[in-house]
Order: C-alpha cells, then structure tokens, then sequence
C-alpha cells in the first residue's frame, strides 16, 4: 500500500494519519500554517469534536470560518473578528445615514420640480426611508473598538473562502 | 471549605489561587460564561491567551469578546459569528447599491432641470422689448421644451396666414 503522506494535523500532532482521520480532508500536508493556526486558538481536540458534532456536507465551512476566526484572533488578540464586526457595523450605520440624507434630497427635488404631482416613491424604497431596524438580527458592538496592531482592511475584503 | 472560587476554578473542580487567570474574568455568579468559552477553546488556550495580554482592561476586553465568539459558535456551529460578517458584508454592498442608484437619480432630475432653465433663458435671451413676439406661458412648460410661438398681430381673428 503507497504511503500517502500524513495530513498536516497529523504531521503536527506526529501521530499516525488514519485512513479515516477527521482533519485530513479539510487539513491537507501542503498547508501546515492553516492547521497550526486552529490548533493554537481552539485546539484539536476542540476542533475534532466541532467536527464529528456536524454533517459531512457541512465540515468544509465550518474549518473555514475556524480558520477565519482564528487568523482574527492571532491578528488581534484582545478583540478577534468582533473587531472587524464592530468595524462593519459602523459602516453599515454610516450609510445608513448617507442614504437617508440622499433620499430626502431625491423627494425635495421631485416634489420642487413637480409641485402637484404626488412624489413618486416606489414601496421598496417608501419600506426602506421608515425602517427603523437595518441590523434584524445582528447585536450592535458599536462599543469594540480594535486593537491599535490590526489593519482592518483584509478582515473588510479577504475572501471568507477558500 | 473552599468558597469564593471563580466560574472557571468551580468549574474545573480546583483550588482558585489568588493570582488566577481567570477570576477577574469570570465571577462565580455567571456559570455560562466559563462554561462557553471552556467548550470552544479550551481552558487552557483561554489561559495562555489572556496570559499573552499586557494590561488588565484588554484582557477584560479579551475575555468578553472570546465570549461573544464562542456564544455564537455554539448557536452556530457552522458559521459562528463569521456569518455575522458575511451578512454585515452583504448589507454594505446592498445600502452602497441602493446609495449610489439614489445620487443617480438626484443627477438625473438636477440635469433635466438645468436643461429646463436654459431653455427659457434661452427663450427670454432671444425676445426683444420691441419683438411682437408673443409667447404662451404653457408652451414654456411643455414637455421636452416644446413650444410654438403666436405673433401678437395673431391675436386678431385672421389667423391663415401663418398655417
């Protein structure tokens, strides 16, 4: 039987990669820094456990955003990725209030240029103007800041996936 | 009798020391919070990353946030709170559509509106005091600037000259 090289959890552990060894699909030898990195944050045997908890189909998400969380917090020790979700939270807020101010702008004008016309907003947009809760269901962290090390940029457009 | 140890010391069934990690971080009044973190991380990863921290308020911070995640992780074995960012991505990239078709239409009124005013300029440049010009307040306004003009002489009821 060809030896097929260990996967990078086993290759770290240095233990014996089984056949049916829960990490070697998603933790292939080519990508140590991708293992090392869950493994410091979570632990393997966490991970393991958070593995074996979920269907087949849905482990190859889940280590990606273990990996994504992890990376956060290696990144930034004290807030993780809650820094980057209080970062776009902000931002979600600011143009929020761009686009108020950009509608009410729109209906002045369309009611100044046609005074008797009934201003023409259509429900989505009518919908939107009231809504008072953009963020459904998403707590506000408005509050969390970020340490002063992270660069927010590649937490606001890194791929999530890889 | 051992009292007054921390959520993560009752929790791990130990002496709490007075130099803990964790006590600070995890009064004996809310089980859950330990309990969280415990189950995602491990207490001995929570311990070293609040060790790695400098100062007591960020690991305060640290240990708050390390909450939030593991919560979410727990709600969301999947995604944990990394959904919650896709989400929040989705919604900037919704409002920034929704933003940039509304400065569109502000443009597109502001220009037909200049457009409108420059005709009559245009209109009011071109009459001359003594001109017998004589021009129909509702054929200024008339979609796409439209207009004819009637000469004063036509005010009389012989029109057929000018068709």
């Amino acid at each position: 039987m060809g030896g097929s090289s260990p996967c990078a959890s086993c290759k770290l552990l240095r233990r014996r990669c089984a056949k049916d060894c829960i990490f070697a699909p998603y933790f292939p030898p080519d990508d140590p820094h991708k293992f090392a990195i869950v493994h410091k944050v979570f632990g393997a045997s966490n991970v393991s456990k958070m593995l074996q908890e979920l269907p087949i189909h849905q482990r190859a998400d889940a280590v990606s955003s273990l990996v994504y969380e992890a990376n956060a917090r290696v990144r930034d020790p004290v807030y993780g990725c809650v820094g980057a979700i209080s970062y776009l939270q902000n931002q979600v807020s600011q143009l929020q209030m761009q686009l108020a101010v950009a509608q009410a702008e729109f209906l002045c004008i369309q009611m100044q240029q046609e005074p008797n016309l009934p201003a023409q907003i259509d429900q989505d947009e009518k919908s939107f103007l009231l809504s008072s809760n953009f963020n459904n269901n998403i707590p506000q962290y408005l509050g969390f800041a970020s340490s002063s090390t992270v660069n927010q940029d590649p937490l606001k457009r890194e791929s999530l996936w890889t | 009798m051992i009292s007054g140890r921390c959520a993560a010391c009752k929790y791990l069934r130990r002496r709490c020391p007075s130099d803990c990690i964790f006590s600070p971080y995890f009064p004996p009044n809310d089980h859950q919070r330990f309990a969280c973190v415990h189950r995602i991380y491990g207490a001995s990863n929570v311990g070293k990353m609040l060790q790695q921290i400098p100062s007591h308020d960020l690991r305060a911070k640290a240990a708050d946030t390390l909450y939030f995640e593991a919560k979410y992780r727990i709600q969301d074995p999947v995604y944990g709170c990394v959904g919650m960012i896709t989400q929040l991505h989705q919604q900037i990239h919704n409002a920034e559509s929704e933003l940039a078709k509304t400065q569109a239409q502000i443009a597109f009124l502001n220009s037909n509106d200049h457009a409108q005013e420059s005709q009559v300029q245009n209109i009011e440049t071109k009459l001359h005091p003594d001109s017998n010009i004589l021009i129909l307040p509702e054929q200024i306004n008339a979609a796409g600037g439209l207009w004819s003009y009637v000469p004063a002489s036509a005010t009389s009821t012989d029109q057929t000259s000018w068709f």
